[in-house]
């Protein structure tokens, strides 16, 4: 008997299928396939809640252990481990919802709010970097922003990762400054077309190709990004003295108002004086 | 440097400022002196009470009306027993009270510490 294309494609799917008969999960659906396993949407039967579970190589285990030490608000917690049937290995983690960095960014957020997602994901970096823990493979594709402004860092630091090459710094060994590399990747994909001089200058500076003119951590990164949305001078960009003057204008304009009224009305008072 | 220290000051140069410019007019020329101290004093008063303001409520814009008012309020006074020619001075004084007491009122919301607030147990 032969089989059609799409039986043979239909039985191939159901036969790569987990296996979760001896868990507490019930599979509902598939959410994401990437190279190094699948993710799914599945029933925690015990605690009758949804969760994600990623299914993938037993040699990928320390993943799940690897996530599990970063406790922090914008990386998505794991609730459970496991082995399935087929010798495969699982990880139950917290099913977020929202959208993937790159949707989020294709719906035109202000420049306030892409800002806002930079330092939550640069926190997060800056967080697993104190644990020792580098990313590896930052991108769009691995952010995840929740339907109330909340970010997610997802896919951590897995050895066999050797980054996507539009955010993968060219460096031979990659380490700390590798994911700077990466970050400043990240945020010239997330700034608009018409970024600020500022913002463009903190990009050039995170992806110097040498990595000793990087930021020499996420900190510092934080730290002139901050700078800027306070409106002061960030440390990558000497700005030309008009710029200077403008910010300051900026930075000052109720004062600068203020001032100009008081000159009027001294001008005003000496001169009406007299007519 | 707290919030009212802070207001002590800008009434203080502020007022110095204000009260220097009577040197552009003929008939108080010769009290200038008189004139800007008793300008340093009314900025000081201004300046602390906006200062406390500040402490209390962290507004820009609640701090500048706040400034503004207690500005025109002490011109008022001043203005009032103030006599310059047989007439007295409201408006060369009131006018420019008010607008120095709006920037104190600024500059008390903008710069120095405010206090920490004691946590509930």
């Amino acid at each position: 008997m032969e089989l059609s294309d799409s039986v043979l494609a239909h039985l191939r799917h159901v036969a790569a299928l987990p296996d979760l008969s001896g868990t507490r999960y019930e599979l509902e659906s598939e959410i994401g396939r990437g190279g190094l396993g699948v993710v799914y949407q599945a029933l925690d039967r015990e605690l009758d809640r949804r969760v994600a579970l990623k299914v993938m190589d037993a040699a990928l285990a320390g993943e799940a252990r690897l996530i599990a030490r970063l406790e922090h608000p914008a990386v998505v917690p794991v609730y459970d481990t496991g082995s399935l049937p087929d010798g495969r290995t699982f990880y139950a983690m917290k099913l977020v919802g929202g959208a993937r960095l790159d949707r989020y960014i294709a719906g035109n957020p202000s420049l306030a709010e892409r800002l806002r997602a930079m330092r939550r994901i640069g926190e997060a970096l800056a967080f697993a970097h104190t644990r020792g823990v580098i990313h590896r493979d930052l991108k769009p594709q691995n952010v995840m922003v929740g339907e109330f402004g909340e970010v997610y860092v997802m896919d951590w630091g897995v050895e066999a990762v050797a980054g996507t090459p539009a955010f993968r710094a060219p460096d031979a060994h990659l380490d700390q400054r590798s994911d700077i590399y990466a970050l400043g990747a990240l945020f010239q994909f997330v700034l608009p077309a018409a970024a600020p001089p500022a913002l463009r200058a903190i990009v050039a500076k995170a992806m110097n190709h040498d990595p000793a003119e990087r930021y020499p951590d996420v900190p510092a990164f934080l730290a002139d990004l901050e700078r800027f949305q306070e409106g002061s001078a960030v440390e990558a960009w000497r700005e030309p003295w008009w710029h200077r003057l403008r910010r300051f204008g900026e930075r000052n304009a109720v004062l600068l108002w203020l001032l100009t009224a008081y000159v009027v009305v001294k001008f005003l008072l000496f001169f009406l004086r007299k007519v | 440097m707290n919030k009212i220290w802070i207001g002590l000051l800008a009434g203080l140069i502020l007022g110095a400022v204000d009260g220097a410019t009577a040197w552009f007019y003929p008939e108080t020329k010769n009290l200038l002196a008189g004139i800007m101290v008793g300008s340093s004093i009314k900025g000081m008063v201004v300046g602390i009470l906006s200062g406390w303001f500040a402490r209390k409520v962290q507004s820009t814009g609640w701090g500048i009306a706040v400034g503004a008012a207690v500005g025109l309020l002490f011109a008022f006074l001043v203005a009032a027993t103030d006599t310059v020619n047989g007439r007295h001075p409201y408006l060369e004084i009131m006018f420019p009270g008010f607008v120095v007491g709006a920037i104190i009122g600024f500059l008390t919301q903008k710069m120095g510490a405010t206090p920490m607030k004691r946590q509930e147990l």
